[in-house]
C-alpha cells in the first residue's frame, strides 16, 4: 500500500503479520474476554466517577443534573454514533461541528425568513446535513483523498457557508412548540425526551454495526481496505454511506441546537468536532480503525459529560476540565502501550507499538 | 502473546486513568462547593481571560465582601451563548443567591435563566442585556444612546466634523455593539451630515484579528479620516496598529477603552480621547442589585431604591434598569487618575 | 482508488530536479508542474488583483509591510507542521504551545525586568521544544497516533495556559519597547519578523534537503517500515521533528507577543487546523513522505494574503471562511489529479 491511499488501516504487508488481529484471541477464557476490554474499562470508570460525583459533589445528585448533563451532551451522543463507524474504517470527520452550524443556518434562514414550517425546515436541514457528507463522502471513497485534509477543508468551507449566509444576523424566535418540547421530560423523571430520538438511532446504529454485514464490512476496511475490496466489500460506497450518515446525523445535531437554543447563529458549536472525536476515542475507538465498539463510545460521551458537570458544580473553571479531560485522553491510549513496556516486554512492545503505526491520523 | 498483554493492562491502564481523574477532581473539593448558601452571589461574564470583565469582577468581589456573602466566578473561554448555558444551569442546580451575568446574546439564554429564576435565583444582567422576561434587573453602563452619541461626537470633533469613519466592531452577533452601532449611524446622519459611515468590520474581540482587520480598513478606505471602536479589545489592538503605521495621527481612533490598556496610545499621540464607564464600579453596582434582590429589599419594580454601598443610593428605572451613569472621557490630561 | 496508488510527491522531495537536470526544456516543464510554483503563481495573482483594486494594497509603505508582516507568524506554524507532517504525522498543539509561551514571553518581562530580550526569546523557544518533547516521547515511544496525542496536549497545553493566566491579560505597556518594536521595525525595507521567518524556512529547507537527519525524516514518511528495515532510528527522528516543531511554535509565540502587543487567552485559538491547512495547500502530502517546506512557507502566505485581498476585492468578509475552505479542498484535489496523470505516464512509459 503506498503512501498515497487514504485508508490507514493496517501496516503493509509483511511486517504485521500476526499483530495487527483486533478479533479477541481465544487463547483466553470467555470471561476474560468479555470483561478484560476498553470498553467494560471505560464504563468502570464511569460508574465510579459518577459514584464519586453523586457521594461527594454537593448538589450532583440533585433532580436537575442529568436532566441537563443529557441536554448538553446531546449534540456529541448524537454525531458519536456515525463517527465511531466512521473511525472504525480509519477515517475522520472533522467537519462535523461545522455541518451542525450550516443545518442551523439553514433552518433559521427557512423558518425565521422564508415563513417555511419548522417540521420542512428540520428535513431540509438534515438533506442538507445528508449533502455535506455525500461531499466529504464523495472525495474520500471515490476520489480517494485523505480524509483529515478533506474536512479540514470542509471544515472550514461549511462554517464560511454557514457565516456568510447569516453575517452578523442571528436567527431568533422559533416556534415555542417545537422549543418547548424539545426540554420535555419523559414523565416525571429527570430525563429529556430527547433522550428517545438517541435511543432510537443508538439502536440503529448497534444493529448496523454489530450485526449487520455492512458493519463487519466497516470492520474489514478498518483493518485492512486491500483486504475488505478483495473480500467483496464495496469499500467507496461504504465510506460514502458513512459520511453521509455522519453528515445527516449532525444535522438531525444542527436542527437540536437551534431549537435547544432557540438560536441560529455562526458561532455555535465551537470545537465540538474535537470533542466528538476524544469522546469517541475515550471510548475504546482505535484511530487507526478496525476495532472499538458502540458501548465504550456512549459510555465515554458519558464519562466526559460527568466530568464537566460535576467540576462546575466544584466551581472549577472550564480550563480546569479542559486539563482533565486531555489527560484522559492521552492516558487512555498511552497507558497500554506503557504498561506492556513497564511489564517487561519491552522488545515486543515497543516492535508492536511502532508496527502499528503505520498511518497516524 | 503480545496482543493479549496489552488487553490484560487494559483494565489497569484505565484505572490509572481513573486515578488521574480522581486526583484532578478531588483538587477542586477544598475550595469549591459552596452553592448551599443563599448569599453566593455567581458572576457569569460573557468570557473569561478578558481584562474588562476581569475589572467588574473585582467591583464584584469588593461588594459581596462589604455585604458578608459569598463570591464566585465562572465563565466559559469563548463568548458564545451555548458556552454559556452550562454555567447558568450549574448555578440553578447549586440554588445560588443570585446570578450576576452579561449575556452572549439577548434570547439564547432565555429558557435556561428562566429555569434558574423557576429554582429560586435571583437573574441580574449587567453590561450586555437579555430580554427583559428573563431577569430582574438590569444594570446599564449607561443609557445606549449616551454611549453612542457620546463616541460619534468624540470622532467629529477629531476629524472636524466631515469626512470618512469606519467601525471596528466584536464579533458580528455581539448584541451591545449592534445596538450601538446602530444608534451611532442614526445620530450621525442626523447631526453630522457630513460624516460618512463606509463600512463596519468584525475584530470578534480578539487580539489578532482586530489587528489585522484594522490594518485591511485602511488600505480598502484610503481617505479613512477616524475610526470608532466600540469594544476594549478591538480600540486597543487598533491603537497598536496605528500606533507604527503611516496613518499615526492621520486617521483619528476613539471609542470604548480601558485606561490600562490606552495609556501608551494616548501619551505617544495615537490616540487624543475616548470613553468608558468604570467596570469595576459597575460589578459593584450589580453586586449590590443582587443582594437587594436577594434579600427582598426590592423586586425589580419601577421606582424602586436599593444601597449601593460607597456607590450611594439608586433608583430602578423602566424596564427593569438601573444605570451606572454617565461614561466617563479620558484624555493625555486625566488618565492617570485611573487605574483599571 | 487502488488505481492511483502512486506516491503524490507533487512538488517532490528536492531530490527529483536533479534527475531532469541537463534539459532546459524538462527544467522548464518540470518547474511549470512543481507545486510551489504553481501555488507563488496563485499568490501573485492575488497580489495582482488586488493592488489593480486598490494600489494601497502594495504600494503603500504600510501595505508593503503587512503583505509581509502579517504571514509570518502563520509561516512558522507552517514550517514546523511541514516537518512533522512529513513523517507522517501532525501537531494539533501548535496554538496552545503558541499561547503558552507568548504568555511566557508577557510574564518573563514582568516579573524579571532586567532580563534580556534574547534571553527571553530563547526561553519561548525552550518552552515550545520541551512542549514539543512531550508530543514527540509520547508519538514516538508510546506508539499512538499524533492526531490523538496532540489533541490531548491540545487540551492540556490550553487549559494549562488559561490556569496560569486567569483572566490576566498582558498589555503593550507591560512590554519594553525595543522588543515590541520587533514586531513592527524593518530592516532595508523589510520587517523584521519576516526575516526571521524566511531565515527559519531556509534553514529548514536546507536541513531537509542536505543533511542525513532530514532526508531520513521524507524516508520515514514514505514507509515507516521499510525505514525501520533499513536501520533508520524512526523514533529519535520522529521526536526530532516534534521538537523542532514545538520549537517554531515557540518562537511564534513569541514573536505573536511582539507583533500585536498584547496576550489574551485566545492567543493561537484555531491556528493549528490554518497551519495544516497551509501545508496542505503547499503540496505536502497530508499522509508523509513529500513536499518542501518552500511549499508550506508559500501556502502560509497565500492563505494569509487570500484572507487580506477578499474585502479588497469586494467580497464581504463574512465569506473568507469559505474561501480559504474551497482553497483547502482545491489543493487537494489537484495533487490527486496531478498524481493521478503522473501515475498514468509512468505507467505508459513503463510499457513503451
Amino acid at each position: 500500500m503506498s503512501a498515497s491511499t487514504p485508508t490507514r488501516g493496517t501496516a503493509p504487508v509483511g511486517l504485521s503479520k500476526g499483530e495487527a488481529r483486533t478479533y479477541a484471541s481465544y487463547a483466553r477464557p470467555a470471561w476474560q474476554r468479555w470483561l478484560l476490554t476498553r470498553e467494560t474499562a471505560v464504563i468502570l470508570l464511569l460508574v465510579v466517577v459518577f459514584t464519586w460525583a453523586t457521594s461527594s459533589v454537593p448538589n450532583f445528585d440533585g433532580p436537575l443534573t442529568l436532566y441537563y448533563l443529557f441536554l448538553d451532551l446531546m449534540p456529541i451522543l448524537l454525531i458519536a454514533l456515525p463517527m465511531t463507524l466512521v473511525i472504525i474504517t480509519g477515517e475522520i470527520d472533522l467537519s462535523v461541528a461545522s455541518t451542525v452550524v450550516l443545518t442551523s443556518a439553514v433552518t433559521g434562514l427557512l423558518t425565521i425568513d422564508a415563513g417555511w414550517g419548522f417540521g420542512q425546515a428540520a428535513l431540509v436541514a438534515v438533506a442538507v446535513g445528508a449533502l455535506c457528507g455525500l461531499f466529504n463522502g464523495f472525495l474520500v471513497g471515490y476520489v480517494g483523498l485523505p480524509s483529515l485534509a478533506v474536512t479540514i477543508g470542509t471544515l472550514a468551507l461549511y462554517r464560511g457557508i454557514a457565516v456568510g449566509l447569516l453575517g452578523t444576523e442571528a436567527k431568533t424566535g422559533f416556534p415555542e412548540a417545537w422549543t418547548d418540547r424539545v426540554k420535555e421530560r419523559i414523565g416525571e423523571t429527570s430525563y429529556p425526551q430527547v433522550l428517545v430520538v438517541f435511543g432510537v438511532l443508538a439502536v440503529v446504529f448497534v444493529l448496523l454495526l454489530h450485526f449487520s454485514g455492512f458493519g463487519r464490512g466497516v470492520y474489514e476496511i478498518g483493518l485492512n481496505d486491500e483486504a475488505a475490496r478483495f473480500s467483496g466489500v464495496d469499500v467507496a460506497r461504504t465510506k460514502l454511506l458513512l459520511f453521509v450518515l455522519a453528515g445527516a446525523v449532525s444535522g438531525l445535531a444542527g436542527v437540536y441546537y437551534t431549537l435547544r437554543y432557540d438560536l441560529a447563529r455562526g458561532d455555535a458549536a465551537n470545537g465540538l468536532e474535537l470533542q466528538v472525536i476524544a469522546a469517541v476515542l475515550l471510548g475504546g475507538v482505535s484511530i487507526f480503525g478496525g476495532r472499538g465498539a458502540l458501548h465504550g463510545v456512549v459510555a465515554g460521551v458519558l464519562l466526559i459529560g460527568v466530568i464537566s458537570s460535576a467540576m462546575r458544580l466544584q466551581g472549577e473553571t472550564e480550563n480546569v476540565t479542559t486539563i482533565v479531560i486531555g489527560l484522559l485522553l492521552i492516558a487512555s491510549v498511552v497507558a497500554p502501550s506503557f504498561l506492556s513496556w513497564v511489564s517487561g516486554r519491552l522488545p515486543a512492545g515497543v516492535k508492536g507499538a511502532l508496527s502499528r503505526r503505520p498511518r497516524r491520523t | 502473546m503480545k496482543f493479549n498483554s496489552r488487553r490484560a493492562t487494559a483494565l489497569v491502564a484505565l484505572t490509572l486513568a481513573a486515578s488521574t481523574a480522581l486526583t484532578a477532581c478531588g483538587g477542586g473539593d477544598g475550595d469549591g462547593g459552596s452553592g448551599d448558601s443563599a448569599e453566593t452571589i455567581t458572576f457569569l461574564p460573557k468570557n473569561l481571560g478578558n481584562p474588562y470583565f476581569d475589572a467588574s469582577s473585582t467591583g464584584g468581589e469588593d461588594a459581596v465582601k462589604a455585604f458578608g456573602g459569598t463570591f464566585e466566578e465562572v465563565g466559559p473561554t469563548n463568548a458564545t451563548p451555548d458556552a454559556q448555558v452550562p454555567f447558568i444551569n450549574t448555578a440553578a442546580q447549586q440554588g445560588v443567591g443570585a446570578l450576576v451575568i452579561s449575556a452572549n446574546d439577548p434570547t439564547a439564554l432565555g429558557d435556561a435563566l428562566e429555569e434558574a429564576r423557576d429554582a429560586g435565583v435571583k437573574v441580574v444582567t449587567f453590561d450586555s442585556d437579555v430580554d427583559a422576561e428573563y431577569r430582574d434587573l438590569f444594570v446599564n453602563q449607561a443609557t445606549a444612546e449616551g454611549i453612542a452619541e457620546a463616541q460619534v461626537d468624540l470622532v467629529a470633533e477629531q476629524i472636524g466634523g466631515e469626512g470618512e469613519v469606519a467601525i471596528l466592531s466584536a464579533a458580528a452577533n455581539a448584541t451591545n455593539q449592534n445596538a450601538w452601532i446602530d444608534l451611532m449611524e442614526e445620530y450621525a446622519a442626523s447631526e453630522y451630515p457630513d460624516i460618512d459611515i463606509v463600512e463596519t468590520v468584525y475584530g470578534d474581540d480578539d487580539d489578532q484579528t482586530s489587528f489585522d482587520k484594522t490594518a485591511a480598513l485602511l488600505q480598502s478606505h484610503p481617505d479613512l479620516k477616524g475610526i470608532i471602536s466600540p469594544t476594549t479589545v478591538g480600540i486597543a489592538a487598533a491603537a497598536r496598529y496605528l500606533s507604527t503605521s503611516q496613518y499615526k495621527g492621520q486617521v483619528a481612533l476613539t471609542g470604548l477603552g480601558t485606561p490600562n490598556q490606552m495609556r501608551e496610545y494616548l501619551e505617544d499621540g495615537t490616540v487624543t480621547a475616548f470613553a468608558l464607564w468604570n467596570p469595576e464600579e459597575l460589578g459593584y453596582l450589580a453586586a449590590y442589585a443582587a443582594h437587594a434582590l436577594v434579600e427582598g429589599d426590592i423586586t425589580g419594580e419601577e421606582g424602586d431604591t436599593f444601597e449601593a454601598g460607597d456607590l450611594g443610593e439608586y433608583t430602578v428605572g423602566a424596564n427593569g434598569e438601573v444605570v451606572l451613569g454617565e461614561p466617563t472621557v479620558f484624555t493625555v490630561d486625566n488618565v492617570g487618575d485611573f487605574d483599571f | 482508488m487502488s488505481a492511483t496508488l502512486a506516491p503524490p510527491s507533487t512538488g517532490g522531495a528536492p531530490s527529483g530536479s536533479g534527475a531532469s537536470g541537463g534539459r532546459v526544456r524538462a527544467a522548464l516543464g518540470h518547474a511549470l508542474r512543481s507545486r510551489e510554483i504553481a501555488v507563488a503563481v496563485v499568490l501573485l495573482l492575488v497580489v495582482a488583483a488586488a493592488t489593480a483594486r486598490n494600489d494601497s494594497f502594495l504600494l503603500s509603505g504600510d501595505g508593503w509591510r503587512d503583505l509581509l508582516l502579517t504571514p509570518s507568524i502563520l509561516l512558522l506554524l507552517a514550517a514546523g507542521q511541514m516537518l512533522v507532517i512529513v513523517t507522517r504525522s501532525v501537531d494539533l498543539s501548535v496554538g496552545s504551545t503558541m499561547a503558552l509561551t507568548a504568555y511566557l514571553t508577557g510574564r518573563l518581562f514582568i516579573d524579571q525586568p532586567g532580563l534580556p530580550i534574547p534571553v527571553v526569546v530563547l526561553a519561548g523557544v525552550a518552552m515550545g521544544a520541551l512542549l514539543g518533547v512531550v508530543n514527540g516521547v509520547l508519538v514516538a515511544y508510546a506508539g499512538v497516533p499524533a492526531l490523538v496525542i496532540t489533541l490531548g496536549t491540545m487540551y492540556v497545553y490550553r487549559g494549562a495556559m488559561l490556569s496560569w493566566a486567569g483572566s490576566d491579560r498582558i498589555t503593550a505597556d507591560q512590554m519594553p519597547k525595543d522588543f515590541l518594536s520587533l514586531g513592527t521595525s524593518s530592516l532595508l525595507g523589510i520587517p523584521v519578523l519576516t526575516i526571521v521567518a524566511l531565515l527559519v524556512v531556509a534553514a529548514v529547507g536546507y536541513y531537509l534537503h542536505t543533511a542525513r537527519s532530514g532526508r531520513e525524516l521524507y524516508a520515514i514518511g514514505s514507509d515507516p517500515d521499510a525505514a525501520r528495515l533499513y536501520g533508520l532510528k524512526v523514533p529519535t527522528r520522529v521526536l526530532t521533528a516534534f521538537v523542532l516543531c514545538g520549537a517554531l511554535a515557540g518562537l511564534a509565540g513569541v514573536l505573536h507577543a511582539a507583533r500585536y502587543g498584547s496576550v489574551s487567552s485566545s492567543v493561537g485559538n484555531g491556528i493549528e487546523l490554518q497551519a495544516v491547512g497551509a501545508a496542505v495547500i503547499g503540496g505536502v502530502a497530508i499522509f508523509g513522505g513529500s513536499g518542501t517546506v518552500w511549499g508550506a512557507a508559500i501556502g502560509a502566505v497565500l492563505l494569509v494574503t487570500i484572507n487580506r485581498a477578499l474585502p479588497i476585492l469586494g467580497i464581504p468578509e463574512f465569506w473568507q471562511r469559505a474561501v480559504v475552505g474551497a482553497l483547502i479542498l482545491g489543493a487537494v484535489v489537484l495533487d490527486r489529479l496531478l498524481a493521478a496523470r503522473r501515475a498514468r505516464r509512468l505507467d505508459e512509459e513503463r510499457e513503451d
